[in-house]
C-alpha cells in the first residue's frame, strides 16, 4: 500500500467578477512510496502549487480524495484532521516570507512543536528546539535571534526546523531552493537528503529546475495545464522523455558547455 | 510554571544553549526613533503637557469652576485676594466669569486628551479586532463585514450624534462611545488592507499548517504585523478625535458647562477675542502645541517602523 | 574589435548605520562591440551595483562612488552630471531588468512606453513614435503588433512582458545593452526563448552586451567573455570557453563544482563550506579564505588584497596562494 494516494484530484476555483471558473488541477492521481522522493515539476501556473495546497489540507479538493496510509482524510472529524495534517509539512520557496518578522527562533519552532505535543515544560521545549537546529546544522545559541538577523539560508534551514517540528512524515518542499544562491542551493539540498535518510521521510519535491530534480528525486512527475502528462523513474524520463511537453522543458534547460571538471 | 523545584537531570544531560540575545524589529524601530531628535522632543513635550493637565490644577489653588464675578476677563497677572485671606495670581488671567483661565486650560486639558486617547483607544480595539477578521477571513465574510462598515461611513456623524444625545442624554460617555464609534471605521479599513497582504505571506500557511486556530494565528502572526501601521494611525487619530470633540462641545452636543475642554475654551475665547484676546490665546497655543507634537510623533514613529529601512 | 565601455578600478561604497560596506572594491573590465560580457556573482558580489553605479542609478546617499573611471566612447561616465547622464541613459546605453512585472508602468498603454525613449531622445512626433514602437515590437517576435500596442501590461504574460522591455531598451539602437538577471524570474521554456531573442538580437545590431547573472548555466550559453565576482571584486575573468574547461580560481571552482546538474546521483552535492561574506566585515586578504579547506585556508594571503594575474593569454584570475590553481 502505497504512503500518500491522490485519487482523481480536481480542484476548481469557482467563477469570481471579472474572472471566469478555472480549474486548476484537473483529475490528478498520484502515489508517492514510504521514504521516497517524488519529484513534480511544470512551469508556472501548471496547478503544481494548489496541488501541494490541496494536499497540505490548505485547499479543499472539489473532486477526488487524498488516502493517507489508505484513510481518506475528507472523512476525518476536525480534531483527527488536524493531527493527520501534522503528518504533512511544508517548505515553502521564499525563506524571506516563510518566516514571522516579529518572532523569534525559539518562538517559531516551540510553536511547530506544541502543535503535536501540546503543552510542554519549558526545560522540554528547550531541549526539543536545540535538537531541532542542531539537526538542520544551526547553533542552539541563536535561538532567541530574529529572522532579519540571518541570512537567506540560515532562514531556510529555519523553515525547515519549524517543518521538523511535529515529526511529520511527508514533507512538501516548494521550490526549496530556487531563491538561494548557488553555493547555498546545495547545502539545503543535501540537508533535505540527510533528513529524509536519517528520519525515515516521504517527499514531494517541486521544482522547475530540471537538474535538481535529476540529482534528488527517485520519480519525476511533470505537470502541464493541471494534468500529469508524464510519470516515471527520473533517469528514464529525464534521459528517454516520451511526452512532447518534456522534452520542449529539457531542451530548453540551458545546459552547461563543459568540458566536464 | 518556573516555580518547579530544581529540574531532575535529564537522561540525555541537556545543557540549556547559551543563547545570545535577538533583536527583534522593535528594537530596530526603537533605536532608529531615538535617533530622530524632533519627535524624541516632541515626545517628551507631550509627556510634560499629560504631567501638566493632570498634576497642575493642585499646584495653581484655583478651582476651575469657582466663579468670581468681580473679576470679569481680567489680563494675565491679576492678583485676587479672597475675604478670607487666601489667593494668589491668576497667571493666564481670568474668564468673563472671573475663572482661573490657567486652571480650566488644565481641566480642559483632562477632558480633551481622555476624549483622545480614550476614543483612539475604542477605535484601535475594535478597528484592528474587525478588520483583522475580515481581511483574514476573505471572501462572503469580508464582503458583508466591509459593506456594513460603508453603511456606517454613509450616516451623517452628525445626525448620528444628535440621535445619540436625544435618546440618551448629554454625557461625556456618550461623547468618546460616538466618537469611537466613528473612528474605528477607518481604523479597521486599514488594517484589513495590511492583513489581506499579510495573509497571502508563507509563514501564514506555515501556521495553518501547523493546525493553529484561527484566533491564535490572528493574534500571534497577523497582528503584531500590523502593528506598525496602526500605531501611526493612531498617532494622527488622537487630534482628530479632539478636533471632533472640539466641534461637538461647539455644537452644544458635548463637555456641558461649567466644565471646559479645550474646545470650548478656544469657543469662549474667539467671542471675546477683540475685548480680551489672552482668553483665546492661552487654550490655542497648548492645543496646537499637543496636535503639533503629536503630529511629529506620528511621522518619526512611521520612519522608525518602516520595514524597508530595516532591511538594509 | 573596438572597445564599448572600458571601466577601470571602480570603488563603490555604502555607508549605512552598520558601517561602510565596499560593494564594489577595485572593479576593472571591457567591453567589446558585439560581444556579451558576463558579471556572475551571488547576492551581495557586487555585480548589480557595478553596473547600477555606471548609470549613476545607485542611490546617493548612502552609495558613494569612491574611484575609478568608466570610459563610455570620449566620455567618462563617472564625472557626468545626472543631466548629462539622462541624455545617455535609454538613448546610448540602455538596461532591463529582473522583474518583468514591475518595470512596466500598468497605468500606461504599451505603445506609450516603448515609444517614450524615442520621443526623449530623438523628439519623434507620436505618430511617427508609434510607427517605429510597432517595429520595434515585431522585431522582438510579439505577434500582431499593431493590435498590442494599444494594451496594457496586465495583458501580456511575463514572457512578452520581457520582450516588450527588450524593445524599449533597443529602441534607440543604443551601443551597450545592461541585462540584470533578465531570465531569472521567467519560466524554463520562456527563459530560452528570451535568450535567444537577445543574442538574435545582438548579432544583428552589433550591440555590445552586459549580462548580469547568478547562473553559471545561462552564462555558459550567452557571454562571449566572463567576469567572476566575489565580495566586490574580480576573482576570474576568462573568455567562456577557457573559463569553463579550466577554472583557475578556487570560487569559481567550487561554484561550478556544486551545481547539481553535474553531480552523480546519491553521492553527496559538493558544497562550499561557510556563507557569503559579510561586505561590512571582511577579512583583510584573500576574501574566499573563510570558505577555503583548511589546508588550502593556511596558504591564503592574509596581509593584502591579492592582484589579478594572467595566467594564460586572456586569462586573469586572483594571485592568491591558496586560491589561484595553476597547471
Amino acid at each position: 500500500m502505497s504512503f500518500l494516494q491522490i485519487q482523481d484530484a480536481t480542484v476548481t476555483f469557482p467563477a469570481r467578477r471579472g474572472s471566469e471558473a478555472f480549474t486548476a488541477v484537473k483529475g490528478v492521481s498520484l502515489s508517492i512510496a514510504k521514504g521516497e522522493i517524488l519529484g513534480l515539476v511544470g512551469e508556472s501556473g501548471c496547478g503544481k502549487s494548489t496541488l501541494s495546497r490541496a494536499i497540505m489540507q490548505l485547499q479543499p479538493l472539489t473532486a477526488g480524495r487524498i488516502l493517507l496510509e489508505g484513510g481518506d482524510l475528507s472523512k476525518l472529524d476536525s480534531h483527527q484532521l488536524r493531527m493527520a495534517r501534522l503528518n504533512f509539512q511544508m517548505v515553502f520557496q521564499d525563506p524571506y516570507a516563510s518566516l514571522n518578522p516579529r518572532r523569534t527562533v525559539f518562538s517559531t519552532l516551540t510553536e511547530a512543536v506544541r502543535a503535536r505535543t501540546g503543552k510542554l515544560p519549558k526545560e522540554a521545549l528547550w531541549e526539543r528546539v536545540a535538537a531541532l537546529m542542531q539537526r538542520v546544522g544551526l547553533n542552539p545559541d541563536f535561538a532567541l535571534k530574529y529572522p532579519h538577523e540571518f541570512s537567506g539560508g540560515q532562514r531556510q534551514r529555519i523553515a525547515i526546523a519549524r517543518a521538523l517540528g511535529p515529526d511529520p512524515r511527508l514533507l512538501i518542499a516548494d521550490e526549496p531552493v530556487s531563491a538561494l544562491d548557488v553555493s547555498i542551493q546545495s547545502q539545503i539540498i543535501n540537508l533535505l537528503l540527510n533528513l529524509c535518510r536519517d528520519l525515515g521521510l516521504t517527499m514531494l519535491f517541486i521544482s522547475h529546475d530540471l537538474s535538481v530534480v535529476r540529482y534528488i528525486a527517485d520519480r519525476v512527475a511533470v505537470m502541464q495545464n493541471g494534468q500529469i502528462v508524464e510519470l516515471g523513474e527520473t533517469g528514464q524520463v529525464l534521459t528517454a522523455p516520451q511526452h512532447p511537453y518534456t522534452q520542449k522543458l529539457l531542451e530548453a534547460a540551458p545546459a552547461l558547455r563543459l568540458a566536464e571538471v | 510554571m518556573s516555580t518547579a523545584a530544581a529540574p531532575a537531570p535529564s537522561p540525555a544531560a541537556f545543557e540549556l544553549p547559551h543563547v545570545q540575545p535577538g533583536r527583534s524589529l522593535w528594537q530596530d524601530a526603537w533605536a532608529r526613533l531615538r535617533r530622530n531628535r524632533l519627535a524624541i522632543l516632541c515626545g517628551g513635550l507631550l509627556v510634560a503637557i499629560v504631567l501638566f493637565c493632570f498634576l497642575g490644577p493642585w499646584l495653581t489653588g484655583w478651582n476651575p469652576t469657582e466663579t468670581n464675578l468681580a473679576l470679569k476677563a481680567t489680563p494675565p497677572g491679576t492678583v485676587e485676594i479672597r475675604p478670607d485671606g487666601s489667593g494668589g495670581k491668576h497667571w493666564m488671567g481670568t474668564d468673563p466669569l472671573g475663572r482661573d483661565i490657567l486652571t480650566r486650560i488644565m481641566r480642559g486639558g483632562q477632558v480633551s486628551l481622555m476624549v483622545g486617547l480614550v476614543a483612539t483607544g475604542v477605535a484601535l480595539l475594535i478597528g484592528v479586532g474587525y478588520g483583522a477578521t475580515a481581511g483574514y477571513l476573505g471572501g462572503r465574510w469580508d464582503m458583508g463585514m466591509m459593506r456594513f462598515v460603508d453603511v456606517l461611513y454613509a450616516l451623517p456623524f452628525m445626525i448620528f450624534v444628535i440621535l445619540l444625545t436625544t435618546m440618551f442624554g448629554k454625557s461625556m460617555l456618550l461623547i468618546f462611545l460616538a466618537i469611537g464609534a466613528v473612528e474605528w471605521l477607518t481604523m479597521a479599513r486599514i488594517v484589513r488592507a495590511q492583513v489581506q497582504v499579510l495573509v497571502r505571506q508563507e509563514f501564514v500557511e506555515a501556521a495553518r499548517s501547523l493546525g493553529l486556530s484561527t484566533p491564535a494565528i490572528l493574534i500571534r502572526h497577523i497582528i503584531p504585523n500590523v502593528l506598525g501601521p496602526v500605531i501611526v494611525y493612531s498617532t494622527l487619530t488622537v487630534p482628530a478625535v479632539m478636533l471632533l470633540e472640539a466641534a461637538l462641545s461647539f455644537l452644544g452636543l458635548g463637555v456641558q458647562p461649567p466644565d471646559s475642554s479645550w474646545g470650548t475654551l478656544i469657543n469662549d475665547g474667539a467671542e471675546n477675542l477683540e475685548t480680551s484676546p489672552w482668553l483665546l490665546l492661552y487654550p490655542a497655543a497648548f492645543f496646537s502645541a499637543t496636535l503639533f507634537c503629536l503630529n511629529f510623533v506620528g511621522d518619526g514613529l512611521r520612519d522608525a517602523l518602516d520595514v524597508r529601512a530595516s532591511k538594509d | 574589435m573596438s572597445t564599448v565601455l572600458d571601466v577601470q578600478d571602480l570603488k563603490v561604497s555604502f555607508h549605512t548605520r552598520n558601517g561602510v560596506v565596499r560593494a564594489v572594491d577595485g572593479v576593472s573590465f571591457k567591453v567589446e562591440k558585439g560581444k556579451t560580457t558576463g558579471i556572475v556573482g551571488e547576492s551581495g558580489s557586487g555585480k548589480s551595483v557595478t553596473c547600477y553605479s555606471l548609470l549613476g542609478l545607485v542611490p546617493m546617499p548612502p552609495g558613494r562612488i569612491e574611484g575609478g573611471s568608466a570610459k563610455f566612447g570620449d566620455v567618462d561616465l563617472l564625472k557626468l552630471s545626472e543631466k548629462e547622464l539622462q541624455r545617455i541613459r535609454g538613448s546610448r546605453i540602455s538596461m532591463i531588468f529582473q522583474d518583468p512585472m514591475t518595470s512596466l508602468n500598468p497605468w500606461l498603454r504599451v505603445g506609450t512606453q516603448v515609444a517614450e525613449p524615442l520621443r526623449l531622445h530623438e523628439g519623434l512626433s507620436k505618430s511617427e513614435a508609434w510607427k517605429r514602437a510597432v517595429e520595434a515590437l515585431r522585431e522582438v517576435g510579439i505577434p500582431d503588433p499593431e493590435k498590442r500596442i494599444h494594451q496594457y501590461p496586465h495583458e501580456f504574460s511575463g514572457g512578452m512582458r520581457q520582450r516588450v522591455m527588450i524593445a524599449m531598451a533597443l529602441i534607440t539602437r543604443p551601443e551597450l545593452l545592461i541585462a540584470d538577471e533578465p531570465t531569472t524570474a521567467l519560466d524554463v521554456t520562456i527563459q530560452k526563448q528570451v535568450l535567444d531573442l537577445i543574442r538574435d538580437l545582438q548579432k544583428r545590431l552589433g550591440i555590445a552586451v552586459v549580462f548580469i547573472t547568478h547562473d553559471l548555466a545561462v552564462v555558459s550559453e550567452v557571454c562571449d567573455y566572463v567576469n567572476v565576482m566575489y565580495a566586490g571584486r574580480l576573482v576570474e575573468a576568462s573568455p567562456v570557453q577557457e573559463l569553463f574547461a579550466r577554472p583557475r580560481h578556487a570560487y569559481t571552482q567550487a561554484l561550478m563544482r556544486s551545481i547539481p546538474a553535474l553531480q552523480r546521483k546519491g553521492e553527496p552535492l559538493y558544497t562550499i563550506p561557510g556563507l557569503p561574506p559579510d561586505l561590512a566585515n571582511l577579512p583583510s586578504g584573500c576574501a574566499f579564505r573563510p570558505r577555503q579547506t583548511p589546508e588550502r585556508q593556511a596558504l591564503c594571503l592574509t596581509d593584502r588584497q591579492p592582484p589579478l594575474v594572467e595566467v594564460s593569454p586572456g586569462h586573469w584570475a586572483q594571485d592568491c596562494p591558496g586560491c589561484l590553481i595553476r597547471d
